[in-house]
């Protein structure tokens, strides 16, 4: 190889080997995820699936034509075949099976090999670590206390977030009792079930639009995120927690007064630690306005807030905050569920919080490196368990709301979070799926076929909001239906005597100490 | 599976019958009406408990605190007392008197004690005598197993039993005694062998109650009681009623309509109908005590002096009947219940759900009473001799 070649024809020779050294060398190609199948026999030929590709993986050439790599299965094609000619099917890599190196872990492997950057990922963590909620049962009622029938009898799921005091003080005037303690601004909710914080930027206006409006039409409270108040979305910000984060985008004082209560976002469950990064490319002129960053400018959202370093510098904002909104709102702190959570917990209540938002190990995102997303933080199941554990054990459990998210799939999902304290519920990724979206985890690609992570007019517009909205309350409607026949089931009629009530849960196929930590007891012990 | 999982904060589940009844103008009658009108409730027990609790009964000693103290050991009672001389001045101590009855096996020795809280303990303490009393009865029951008080007011007591009420009442000789509230209670524990304390009336201070019923919510009332230093230990629904009063009632000083509107709260829809100010007391009240909504089934009579008071779940899942004559308020699970100790009430009448029935001491008003003219025609053909 320490041969200099002596002629013009030695040169090109030496080149031709290098060029065919390159074509055998046992570089990493990509290989697909999916299979796309199409029956030319059926195909007429509309070219629809090659227009509603967000990802570009189609195109026409006497037909439709794929490329591989880049189908990640969203499956909007295959649903917009008129002909149902369409089938995208998993694509099985035929390695020699490993039960360490695992098809994931060799093929991310290759591809850093290539890259040597960060793997990116989208909503929440696809590891199957256990889910704890498949392990709680929930109870009924037989003979010694009745059953309530939830279609003739009242069945209440309003629910009250923020600080309240520990007692009531009554005086007894001429006209009967009379309040005489001063109540904190709280917020009132129809259903348990709020929508978690997703910024614009991060998901389309119309996504954003459809959750505002589901919001406002069930009683219910939306997040802005860290992405602003898009003017179009003021209307709606009476239902909203306006969120102040790491990068305070787009935070002035006439934006923490316009929402119903406000967030400090100190960390997110699919990323705990790790701050944001809303590409450049993302950041249209909407987007800028809202924000009030230049277009085109990375959004960067740092790991730690900088003027936090402490719980004592916690204190400092939540005050500054309430101060700047005349303590009518009430003061959100969201963090991710990590080991010392219940600690952490008591210590944003005790530095003035009116409400902990707890967000689980498998909350979703809309960007997050993936080794990160799949190995930071702990099960909500557990977080909510020792957080309303400790805030009882410290006594004070009235001075704050607990609001748990990550990875709430279903309305007995919902039930147990409650029974095991948490006074609300967060959903991002359930509310995302009524929109349309498949889970196909390429949010931070910002091509979304379905309109919703993508700042892409031509995609944006996919997604009526009128349509989505509808959909999203319909989501809320039948969970909270659910809860209703939950309740009636358990004999009780309103949801605070659910709430916190582990005596209504059983673990089947936990060790003790789990079952401890949740404070719940093994299916077979009776009451 | 070891006993210990089993044991875990196991607890009683039960029906029952109560029975209950009140002088408005203090007149003392003996226990043999409100025996008569729990033996006829004799279905709805199964002879694993019943008792009474009886007001007005020690006028002699009426400024002592009665402590009612039951022991299994020799043991337990040298302790106890050992204890007693040291926290009380004792004046006087007696066997409770009883009289054998073949329905009451194995009763352990029971005892009462008429005491003062001792000066200088209560002194360097600083607590109420109240609190003096019940740190030290709590003392008691927590710390010294085998001995358990079932009893601690001023010129009142309970008196309770594993048997059928009307066998418990002989027992005890509940004819010898005179009081102006009598409030009863027969038992059906479903899963519990007969346990002496467990028997209903539950008791604190003057205060006690006797309860129908399976609080389906009493997972989380029994955690909202714990972070105000309530210990459930009794393993029955009875007890955290009982916790629950003497929080809103004693602790947090609501009056007792309003506790008993946090027992049994009123729904949203209610309350949105409410005039500006209600609303709001009633709000702040959901939304601080939903901890202590007591949901799922119940009827308890609950009393202490000067007052008797009967409520009803938010649904009325379980009976309840209220009767008035001359200046007596009678309560019972069912109207029968009721013409055992009255047979020609002038009112009868079923209290709405979640809304108290209270009789109070020198009023002739009975809180819930219904309307005039909103008599219930079940009582009808009673007065019309």
């Amino acid at each position: 190889m320490s041969s200099t070649p002596t002629d013009t024809k030695g040169k090109d020779r030496a080149r031709a080997a290098a060029r065919a050294r390159a074509q055998r060398a046992p570089v990493y190609r990509r290989s697909a995820d999916f299979r796309w199948t199409h029956d030319p026999e059926q195909c007429a030929r509309c070219k629809r699936c090659v227009q509603q590709c967000g990802f570009k993986a189609l195109s026409w050439e006497d037909g439709p034509v794929v490329d591989p790599e880049k189908c990640v299965g969203c499956h909007r094609c295959e649903m917009f075949c008129p002909q149902q000619a369409i089938a995208v099917v998993p694509q099985v890599q035929h390695y020699r099976p490993h039960p360490l190196w695992t098809q994931a872990h060799r093929q991310n492997l290759y591809l850093q090999a290539e890259t040597g950057g960060v793997l990116l990922a989208g909503m929440g963590n696809d590891l199957p670590y256990p889910v704890l909620w498949d392990n709680l049962l929930l109870d009924a009622c037989q003979v010694t206390n009745p059953s309530i029938d939830p279609l003739r009898e009242p069945m209440e799921l309003r629910t009250y977030l923020g600080r309240r005091p520990d007692a009531v003080e009554v005086t007894l005037g001429g006209d009967g009792p009379e309040l005489a303690t001063e109540m904190g601004p709280t917020l009132e909710l129809e259903t348990p079930i709020i929508f978690a914080a997703m910024s614009y930027g991060s998901i389309s206006l119309n996504a954003q639009k459809a959750i505002a409006m589901a919001a406002e039409e069930c009683g219910t409270l939306w997040n802005t995120g860290e992405g602003g108040l898009h003017e179009d979305l003021k209307p709606y910000a009476h239902r909203a927690f306006v969120q102040c984060a790491s990068g305070r985008f787009g935070v002035h004082a006439d934006y923490l007064n316009a929402g119903a209560a406000i967030e400090i976002k100190i960390g997110q469950g699919a990323k705990p630690g790790i701050g944001g990064h809303l590409p450049g490319e993302k950041v249209s002129a909407e987007v800028s306005e809202t924000r009030m960053i230049p277009v085109g400018s990375d959004a960067l959202s740092p790991a730690p807030q900088h003027d936090i370093y402490s719980i004592e510098d916690l204190r400092q904002l939540i005050y500054a905050l309430k101060e700047a909104s005349n303590y009518e709102k009430p003061v959100s702190v969201k963090i991710a569920a990590v080991h010392n959570v219940a600690a952490i917990a008591s210590g944003i209540v005790r530095a003035g919080a009116d409400m902990v938002y707890l967000d689980g190990f498998r909350g979703g995102t809309g960007a997050a490196p993936t080794i990160i997303r799949d190995h930071l933080g702990i099960p909500i199941e557990i977080a909510i368990a020792v957080v309303d554990q400790q805030l009882r054990e410290e006594g004070i459990r009235n001075q704050a709301s607990i609001i748990a998210a990550g990875g709430i799939r279903s309305s007995a999902d919902a039930a147990k979070a409650i029974a095991l304290g948490a006074d609300a519920i967060a959903i991002g990724t359930g509310a995302l799926l009524a929109l349309g979206c498949t889970l196909c985890q390429k949010c931070y690609t910002g091509r979304c076929s379905w309109g919703i992570t993508t700042q892409d007019p031509a995609l944006t517009r996919r997604l009526d909001p009128y349509v989505g909205s509808r959909r999203v309350g319909n989501l809320l409607r039948g969970w909270s239906a659910e809860l209703e026949e939950i309740l009636g089931a358990m004999g009780v009629n309103a949801i605070e005597s659910l709430r916190g009530s582990r005596e209504r849960l059983r673990g089947v196929g936990l060790d003790k100490t789990t079952l401890d930590i949740l404070g719940v007891k093994p299916a077979g012990v009776g009451a | 599976m070891s006993e210990e999982v089993f044991d875990r904060g196991r607890r009683t589940i039960s029906g029952c019958g109560l029975s209950g009844m009140m002088s408005l103008t203090g007149e003392r009658v003996d226990g043999r009406a409100i025996r008569a009108s729990i033996a006829l409730l004799h279905e709805r027990s199964n002879g694993l408990g019943g008792g009474f609790a009886a007001y007005g009964i020690y006028p002699e000693r009426r400024d002592h605190f009665a402590l009612h103290i039951m022991y299994d050991t020799d043991e337990a009672r040298r302790r106890t007392e050992s204890a007693l001389e040291d926290d009380f001045d004792v004046a006087q101590d007696e066997r409770i008197p009883t009289r054998p009855h073949p329905g009451i096996v194995n009763p352990p020795s029971l005892m009462r004690y008429f005491v003062l809280p001792r000066a200088s303990r209560l002194e360097e303490d600083g607590a109420t005598a109240e609190d003096y009393v019940l740190a030290r009865v709590m003392r008691v029951n927590a710390e010294i197993s085998d001995a358990f008080v079932f009893s601690s007011g001023k010129n009142m007591g309970a008196f309770k039993a594993v048997g059928y009420a009307e066998d418990i009442a002989a027992f005890f000789r509940l004819d010898e005694y005179e009081a102006y509230i009598w409030i009863a209670h027969g038992r059906f524990p479903t899963n519990t062998p007969g346990w002496w304390a467990g028997a209903h009336p539950f008791t604190l201070l003057d205060w006690a109650v006797v309860h129908n019923g399976e609080i389906s919510s009493y997972g989380i009332n029994r955690r909202y009681l714990e972070m105000f230093n309530y210990q459930c230990t009794m393993r029955t629904d009875t007890e955290v009623m009982a916790y629950l009063l003497d929080l809103l009632i004693r602790r947090h000083e609501l009056p007792v309509e309003v506790a008993c509107d946090v027992l049994a709260a009123p729904f949203w829809e209610q309350i949105e109908r409410m005039p500006e100010e209600r609303r709001r007391l009633y709000s702040a009240l959901r939304q601080v005590y939903g901890g202590a909504l007591v949901n799922g089934p119940f009827a308890i009579i609950f009393a202490r002096h000067g007052e008797m008071v009967g409520l009803n779940d938010r649904i009325k899942l379980r009976p309840l009947v209220a009767a008035r004559k001359d200046s007596w308020l009678y309560l019972s699970s069912e109207e029968s219940g009721i013409r055992a100790m009255c047979a020609r009430p002038d009112l009868v009448w079923a209290p709405r759900a979640g809304q108290p029935v209270i009789g109070r001491l020198g009023s002739e008003v009975v809180a819930g009473e219904p309307a005039h003219g909103g008599r219930i025609a079940v009582g009808q053909e009673a007065t019309s001799e």
